[in-house]
């Protein structure tokens, strides 16, 4: 039974406090070389039928509208797992164009839309809405 | 229309908290309050639609996502685009936006903790279905308790909300979440829906509600929310 693979993350440009709280503890573990982590989520969905390119684009548009919430969340990727349903290799799928990815995410990534100016700003507000 | 003639639904979802509290401040309002249940299609005739706080679905997925696929969603949502009165509050809220039925989005609070305080706030726009018993600019202060409560929208939507005064409550003092612009309640265009993410329903009754300079727990601020719901269906008959 094919498996179908959507990875969803927290828009790029949006502070992830669950990420936040990860990399805090890591650090704290003493990992200082760690700096920052970014958590988002894996669906693996098993589907019915031969592994084409009809049932990605049908999985694709479930994941935009209700895998994610596209004002809060990109859609990283969507694409089959490897044959044993559990693993996968994301060079081949690249390679084999077994991906449907929104571009969206990387352009965001590339522009650096969380400076340190930001964060900085965000951990000085925060200090001042819990005083 | 006679004010217990007003019928106002409080849908139940699997993991609903404020549903009861929410029928509650309905009936201190005078209005009657019918309780409607997210898996049935009926409506029951109601009136107006609150979609109470609580953790539907345990936050699954995401906050109020599961619950806006829910079968009385497709109705509320038929509901609201044809005018009738829907307030969300809290995990209702979330729903909303969810639904589509409201602008932007909810995120874990910034500082990463669950709040829960008595918040202030400004009423920004008195002339929503659930809005116009408030003076202009009127200051309120009801309780909060949320996770997730970051509002959040691209640019062009706060802008456009700013420009059009759909911004319906503002944090006032501090911004408890990290809400953009401090937004703690937005309306749609028809200003018929509203979301809010502090509990109107938990002000309502003295002895109950948050502390005031008068009296320890004597804050009834939420309940000129019902108040301007019975008036505007009272209004409308």
């Amino acid at each position: 039974m094919p498996t179908i693979v959507v990875e969803v993350m927290p828009k790029a440009e949006l502070l992830d406090p669950q990420g936040k709280a990860v990399a805090g503890a890591l650090a704290r573990l003493g990992r200082s070389q760690i700096n920052s982590v970014r958590v988002g989520k894996r669906f693996e969905i098993e589907v019915d039928g031969p592994a084409d390119d009809a049932i990605l684009a049908e999985v694709a548009a479930l994941a935009d509208e209700v895998l994610a919430n596209l004002v809060i969340e990109d859609v990283i990727s969507v694409h089959f797992a490897g044959a044993d349903g559990f693993g996968f290799d994301a060079a081949e799928d690249f390679a084999t164009g077994n991906v449907t990815s929104d571009t969206s995410f990387d352009a965001a990534a590339a522009s650096g839309a969380t400076s340190d100016e930001t964060e900085q700003q965000l951990d000085d507000e925060i200090s001042e809405g819990l005083a | 229309m006679t004010s217990s003639a007003a019928r106002i639904g409080v849908v139940t979802f699997p993991g609903s908290l404020d549903d009861r509290d929410a029928a509650r401040a309905v009936r201190l309002v005078g209005a009657s309050a019918v309780p409607l249940w997210h898996g049935s299609h009926d409506l029951e005739g109601v009136d107006a639609v609150i979609l109470p706080g609580g953790f539907s679905y345990g936050d699954y997925l995401r906050a109020g996502a599961i619950a806006s696929l829910s079968p009385i969603m497709a109705e509320v949502v038929d509901a609201a685009n044809r005018g009738v009165p829907v307030l969300g509050i809290c995990n209702g809220f979330q729903m909303l936006t969810e639904a589509h039925l409201l602008p932007g989005g909810l995120i874990r609070n910034d500082h990463g903790n669950f709040i829960c305080r008595d918040q202030r706030l400004r009423v920004e726009n008195t002339s929503t279905a659930w809005t116009n018993a408030f003076p202009d600019s009127a200051e309120i202060t009801i309780p909060l308790k949320n996770g997730e409560g970051g509002f959040i929208a691209s640019a062009d939507v706060i802008s456009s909300l700013e420009d059009s005064g759909r911004i319906v409550f503002r944090y006032l003092e501090v911004n408890p979440n990290g809400s953009m612009n401090d937004i703690a309640g937005v309306t749609n265009a028809r200003g018929n829906v509203v979301g809010l993410m502090p509990h109107p329903e938990h002000a309502v009754e003295p002895g109950f509600g948050p502390d005031t300079r008068d009296a320890m727990r004597s804050g009834t601020d939420g309940l000129p929310l019902f108040a301007s719901a019975l008036a505007s269906l009272l209004a409308a008959a």
